[in-house]
């Protein structure tokens, strides 16, 4: 009990909440414009949460987020636009809805039912993230070593439509997390002499490169002309939304489930989230033939969905430090800069800091309803903002952001190195998400990898010997052979 | 620019086989066999594995070995692209000397003018940029941004 009112303590304090309300704004901003996406928004807040306590720093981050998140729907039912990839599922329903002058329906169910998500995530992290550590604590160097790569493996085959691709871009961000003096021997890997390297790549402008370099790439060759923001004034968008929490109660929950579920799976995030609820949505309508003429349905469902995966994904995050999607892997790092180390211990050590992000997510989903309202009426003067300005002021903060971390031009190479190779991965169908989790996983998965194999004295039996790491590990080797059996079966059958 | 797999796969192989003959160099653990060796062999095989498989549908696909994007056929777009990795390398280059507040500002203007914002308009937003940026970090957090020429009028 006191731990909760410690929390409340931390959170409830002017400078808290001054963080809140303007990375709130930030965050409704970067959701707004199209080509900026929630994980850029972590990435550039890094920098600047450097500088803070523990619990304004990541308050920042839950808060920008959020807000991203739900922003994203604003330029998709104006523009056909999606803000962020993760509104990208039904953007295209959204806009029929604006063409048939229902942008307010539009935009009130999407911040709505965003809040509702949002909330619904929280309540889950809240509940499961304390119990699942409670269970985690007892896990050896086995359980971790197969929990890693069954959080690797995930990112791998779930998401992706070419899995060589995903395992090469996996393979590859484990090769750079071998990177520098941080092995079993001390031994220096990789550096060429290097100085800067003895320390690793710095995650963070790495970081910043691929989601935010690359992105500033990706708009500097983009072909497409300026798309133009449709409908007129925005009446109130709360009219009829006790309805369609009426009329929908199972596709709500249906998003909010499907939505933390997909979150905490590692590499899957709100983007996949949404798509994914968007087509359950359509699947189990009882009018599946309105879907894309401006129907409202898909928009909750999904709507609740990519908000509650925020906060699924802070669940494997805070009790393993394996993240759920790519913004809680920088957010890892994060809790790592300020002395919050995931894992179960977590919840032993930091429990007041803890309780304090709980708090925050809520807060963060509360005022989400004011501020949203906000942003949905400046939305036009929003997206007026030319990106030809925004991308190149994007860049220098980028700059300065990854200089900031260790004070190093080093740092700015990094960023140009790592921009320039994401762009290049994407361009190419090679998914950025598996090499991002391995570098950020690498070094946890050879630590735990080596310890095992010494343990067992290269055994291989011994890593299926204990219960858990033994049911975990036959899952991992399932989800690795069913490409190869479903390969066979389709040879046979020919 | 999509490149074919089989070229891909091939790079990727011979990386992984570079790495096998480079990690045989690798000091022992005494008394023990598993080593800072082990897990980047693991990673290198798997890499000479995909390598294989990507070359084998590389070469089934039949797409030619490199295909071009519509935009590097634009020059403004590949002027584009190159500006953005140009201002980036004229940051590592210049701002030790330069200094931030000139090497920002200059990089600003550069990239403005090149993606069409008219100069009335992108010569006082670069500067007016530029130096938020510089008060964020430099006032407000404190990171020792250089000040290069301007040193001695420093603020």
């Amino acid at each position: 009990m006191n731990e909760i009112a410690a929390a409340f303590g931390l959170v409830f304090q002017p400078y808290v909440l001054a963080v809140i309300f303007g990375s709130a704004l930030f965050g409704l901003f970067v959701g707004a414009i199209p080509g900026l996406t929630a994980t850029m928004a972590t990435a550039l807040l890094v920098p600047v949460t450097f500088f803070m306590p523990p619990v304004p720093a990541i308050a920042a981050i839950v808060t920008a987020t959020a807000m991203a998140i739900f922003a994203g729907d604003i330029p998709g039912a104006l523009m056909r636009i999606p803000g962020t990839p993760a509104s990208a599922a039904y953007v295209d329903e959204a806009y029929a809805m604006t063409r048939k002058g229902q942008a307010e329906l539009a935009l009130g169910s999407g911040l709505v039912f965003s809040v509702i998500g949002g909330i619904f995530g929280t309540i889950v992290l809240m509940t499961a993230a304390p119990w699942l550590a409670e269970f985690a604590i007892r896990f050896s160097s086995f359980e971790y070593f197969w929990l890693v790569l069954l959080g690797l493996t995930c990112a791998v085959f779930i998401t992706i439509d070419n899995p060589l691709k995903g395992v090469v871009a996996l393979l590859f961000g484990l090769l750079i997390s071998t990177i520098g003096l941080d092995n079993p021997a001390g031994h220096p890997r990789f550096t060429f002499g290097v100085i800067e390297l003895l320390g690793s790549v710095g995650l963070i402008p790495m970081m910043i490169g691929m989601f935010a370099i690359s992105e500033i790439l990706r708009f500097s060759v983009s072909m497409e002309g300026k798309a133009q923001v449709v409908g007129a004034a925005v009446g109130n968008v709360f009219r009829g939304m006790w309805t369609l929490t009426k009329r929908y109660p199972g596709p709500i929950m249906r998003g909010n489930v499907v939505g933390t579920a997909i979150g905490a799976l590692p590499g899957a995030g709100a983007d996949i989230a949404a798509w994914i609820s968007y087509a359950l949505s359509k699947r189990f309508s009882k009018e599946p033939e309105k879907f894309g003429t401006g129907h409202v349905e898909g928009i909750i469902e999904s709507g609740a969905s990519n908000n509650s995966a925020l906060a699924g994904a802070w669940i494997p995050a805070l009790v393993f430090g394996i993240p759920g999607d790519s913004i809680t892997a920088i957010v890892i790092g994060v809790l790592y800069l300020k002395g919050m180390n995931p894992g179960p211990t977590i919840f032993l050590n930091n429990v007041s800091n803890v309780y304090a992000i709980f708090i925050v997510f809520l807060l963060a989903n509360l005022i989400m309803i004011p501020l949203g309202l906000l942003a949905i009426k400046a939305a036009k003067q929003i997206l007026r903002m030319p990106r030809d300005v925004l991308m190149p002021i994007i860049l220098l903060f980028c700059i300065v952001g990854a200089f900031a971390i260790n004070n190093s031009i080093f740092a700015v190479g990094v960023l140009l190195v790592f921009g320039v190779l994401a762009y290049f991965m994407e361009e190419n169908g090679y998914p950025v998400a598996p090499a991002i989790l391995g570098v950020i996983l690498g070094t946890m998965l050879e630590e735990h990898f080596v310890t095992s194999m010494i343990k067992a004295d290269g055994s291989w039996f011994a890593f299926f010997e204990r219960p858990i790491a033994g049911v975990l590990g036959v899952a991992t080797l399932a989800i690795w052979l069913w490409p190869l059996y479903r390969g066979m079966r389709t040879r046979a059958a020919r | 620019m999509k490149i074919n797999d089989a070229l891909v796969g091939a790079a990727i192989a011979v990386l992984g086989i570079a790495i096998l003959v480079h990690i045989q160099g690798y000091p022992t653990i005494p008394g023990q066999k598993y080593g800072p060796a082990i897990f980047p062999g693991v990673i290198a095989a798997g890499l000479v594995i995909c390598g294989a498989l990507l070359i084998r549908t590389g070469l089934r696909s039949g797409t030619p070995l490199v295909t071009l994007g519509a935009w590097m056929r634009s020059p403004r777009h590949v002027a584009n692209f190159l500006f953005v990795l140009g201002a980036l390398l004229f940051y590592i280059v210049a701002s030790d000397w330069l200094g931030f507040v000139l090497t920002g500002m200059l990089m600003l203007i550069a990239l403005f003018w090149q993606f069409g914002v008219r100069l009335r308009f992108a010569v006082p937003v670069a500067i007016v940029a530029t130096l938020l940026v510089h008060m964020l970090f430099y006032k407000l957090m404190r990171v020792p941004l250089p000040w290069g020429v301007l040193q001695s009028v420093s603020w």
